[in-house]
């Protein structure tokens, strides 16, 4: 008897204290207090990438639609991640991107609202339908396993656009009309950071600490030892997998495995990376970024990295939307429509950022073409 | 250094496991004096983010290494107590508890990182012990011993030592005894005047304040940065350590060498171009793992008491 005693208080003190504290934690959905501090956060990057693009960019730049602004009329956007908005990598580009749109058409235009850890495929599928009943106008989820999800629910809101990647599936095989398929061609993003990473190394080594072998992971991967090979087919690129997109400490380990195996530059995806840019920073070895500006993890580390700006894919979008096409089509980041962008540190030597940006001009003129190396 | 030799790749892996089976040590240790006293705790992993986070911030804030531990410590604590009242003065079934224990601390770290942080930071943790005598010379320079012992981070060094300490308390001091007690024969151990709550409590709240730490080695031993689920289910192998171990400490660290050690073995193969594909090598060590637990001569010490309740009386 006293035992429930006890128990009936100690759940009135905690709903007490729920009641008491409620109004602040607040839930991951309300997009007010969630994207303040982001917001400061997010300042630097933009910055550095501005202040680059002059030095970087001297040609390509009539090529690059970055003072286009297309008129957009209020939107509201629900984005559903497989991680968090503060992993400096997949996750947490598509997150800026959409701040960037913020900031660029103010809030009260580009409304947000996010759900984060939803790796597992049936909590997204109810956050995505949650959503679109909620009356948003673009719901994205972004993972490549949400596919199925996006195709069951899509047809119950006609009038919603849905969008999901890494993927070129639009789902018109089952009959539906209104999601959006997106795919970074990370193999371009890739063959670049190769490029550079061969005129960066001097033991003849490069490591490459890889998540897992599929989806975006291994496009950059494809494309990133075409690029070593295309400068110098001798140097040797050592790739592994931890198997896994968080395990940061077998991340670390993988990147102290290159390291005594004798790389002198590394690079990788996902978010795990972050413990083996501590190994790089530990043992002076460059870094190539991707995904997100991983240079706050050790400024004078990481010296380039590819930077996905999902803004012209993420305008396309609302373009489409506000025109009354709801989807149906294959939206790329490439080289080409800025969807990628190469940031290099000022410290690099000039000749390997000039033979980068003239490996990235191939690309974008099709003069280079990039051939995926088998592996065992 | 960077020869490929096949002693020097056996050197590599064998100091890359050892280093990484740090956090396993430290969370599958607490543990094991947790699950001797009767109790199971599934919240291993929540305990572990919080003191990852805790360590961290308190290095982040103030430089200073020993109080980042100290945070650590004093956390885990807490969650223990937190998981102490629920189980045991609540007879709660301790499989939910620690689920949910789990889950506080996987929400709460990911709440105060945002909060307090908001983007992921390095910092400067605990460094790799080298053992210069003089300015050429340092023990961790040595070929084969150097690579082997030295080179790892007090944190590292302390988990290998906890092993046999807490192998001495449990079965040279008194105090183990109770533990011990408390796990196989609670009814037993309450005749004689032993307060089984008080046995738990402690064993629970030891157990959880080494867990923190396990998180500490991770954040500012290891890695030197924070991000939100850094553990990656580490807490849940360390609890599966303690059944392959057989509830002794000496097993637990077989167990957690084994799984570090393979684990460093994939890597390295990887990175020697064997024709073994990436798939292949990533399962080895739970394949590897799986294999050892089947083996059949093992005496094993499963507390009789583990995983229920007890009330004095009727019960």
């Amino acid at each position: 008897m006293k035992d429930r005693m006890w128990k009936m208080l100690l759940v009135l003190a905690l709903l007490a204290a729920l009641v008491a504290c409620g109004g602040n934690n607040g839930t991951v959905n309300e997009p007010d207090t969630e994207v303040e501090e982001p917001a400061n956060v997010v300042e630097e990057p933009v910055e550095e990438e501005t202040a680059e693009e002059p030095a970087a960019e001297e040609e390509p730049a009539a090529e690059e639609p970055t003072g286009e602004m297309p008129e957009i009329e209020p939107v509201r956007i629900a984005l559903v991640l497989a991680s968090t908005v503060t992993d400096l990598a997949w996750s947490q580009s598509i997150y800026d991107s959409i701040i960037n749109l913020q900031e660029m058409y103010g809030e009260d235009t580009v409304e947000l609202a996010y759900t984060e850890n939803m790796f597992n495929v049936t909590d997204a599928a109810s956050a995505i339908r949650d959503y679109a009943d909620s009356g948003y106008d673009i719901v994205i989820a972004h993972g490549a396993q949400y596919g199925t999800s996006l195709f069951e629910i899509a047809p119950d809101y006609p009038e919603t656009t849905f969008a999901w990647g890494t993927s070129t599936n639009t789902g018109e095989a089952e009959g539906v009309s209104n999601v959006f398929a997106y795919e970074p061609r990370a193999q371009e993003g890739g063959y670049v950071s190769g490029v550079l990473a061969a005129h960066l190394t001097e033991s003849r080594i490069i490591g490459v600490v890889g998540p897992v072998d599929a989806g975006d992971a291994k496009l950059h991967v494809d494309g990133f030892v075409a690029g070593v090979h295309a400068v110098d087919p001798e140097i040797q690129v050592n790739i592994s997998f931890t198997g896994s997109f968080g395990d940061t400490s077998l991340a670390a380990e993988a990147a102290n495995t290159h390291v005594s195996a004798g790389a002198d530059v590394l690079t990788g995806s996902s978010q795990q990376v972050v413990g083996a840019v501590n190994v790089a920073a530990e043992n002076g070895v460059p870094w190539l970024g991707i995904q997100s500006d991983q240079s706050p993890l050790g400024p004078d580390v990481v010296v380039a990295s590819v930077l996905y700006d999902w803004v012209p894919t993420l305008l396309d979008m609302i373009t489409s939307h506000q025109g009354g096409e709801y989807g149906g089509r294959v939206l790329q980041l490439t080289l080409a429509n800025a969807g990628q962008r190469m940031i290099y540190d000022e410290g690099l030597p000039e000749e390997a950022v000039a033979a980068a940006e003239e490996a990235r001009q191939g690309i974008i003129d099709g003069t280079v073409e990039i051939v995926a190396e088998p592996r065992n | 250094m960077s020869e490929l030799t096949a002693i020097g790749v056996l050197l590599g892996i064998i100091h890359q496991g050892i280093r990484l089976a740090t956090p396993y040590l430290y969370a599958a240790i607490g543990e094991t004096i947790s699950q001797r006293a009767g109790v199971f705790n599934l919240g291993v992993e929540g305990i572990m983010l919080m003191g990852a986070f805790s360590g961290f911030y308190a290095v982040f804030e103030t430089g200073n290494l020993l109080l980042g531990v100290l945070a650590a410590a004093v956390v885990g604590l807490l969650m223990g107590l937190l998981m102490s009242v629920v189980s045991i003065t609540f007879h709660a079934e301790q499989g939910i508890s620690g689920i949910g224990l789990y889950m506080f601390g996987l929400g709460a770290s990911s709440l105060l990182f945002k909060t307090m942080l908001g983007t992921i930071e390095p910092v400067r943790g605990f460094p790799a012990l080298r053992f210069c005598l003089s300015d050429d010379f340092c023990l961790a320079n040595i070929s084969v011993i150097g690579d082997i012992f030295f080179g790892y981070t007090a944190l590292t060094y302390g988990a290998y030592l906890l092993v046999p300490i807490v192998w001495w308390v449990l079965n040279r001091t008194t105090w183990g005894l109770k533990i011990r007690a408390v796990g196989h024969n609670p009814e037993a151990a309450d005749s004689l005047g032993v307060s089984v709550t008080a046995v738990r409590y402690a064993s629970v709240m030891i157990g959880s304040m080494l867990a923190g730490v396990a998180g500490a080695s991770l954040s500012i031993g290891l890695l030197n940065v924070f991000q939100e689920e850094m553990t990656n289910g580490i807490g849940f192998i360390a609890v599966a350590l303690v059944y392959f171990g057989s509830w002794k400490p000496v097993g637990v660290l077989g167990g957690a060498l084994l799984f570090a050690g393979v684990s460093a073995l994939q890597l390295w193969v990887q990175v020697i171009n064997l024709e073994i594909p990436s798939d292949l090598a990533v399962m080895l060590p739970y394949l590897l793992t799986i294999i050892a637990l089947a083996l059949p001569f093992r005496r094993s010490l499963q507390p009789g008491a583990l995983g229920k309740p007890f009330s004095r009386g009727e019960g």
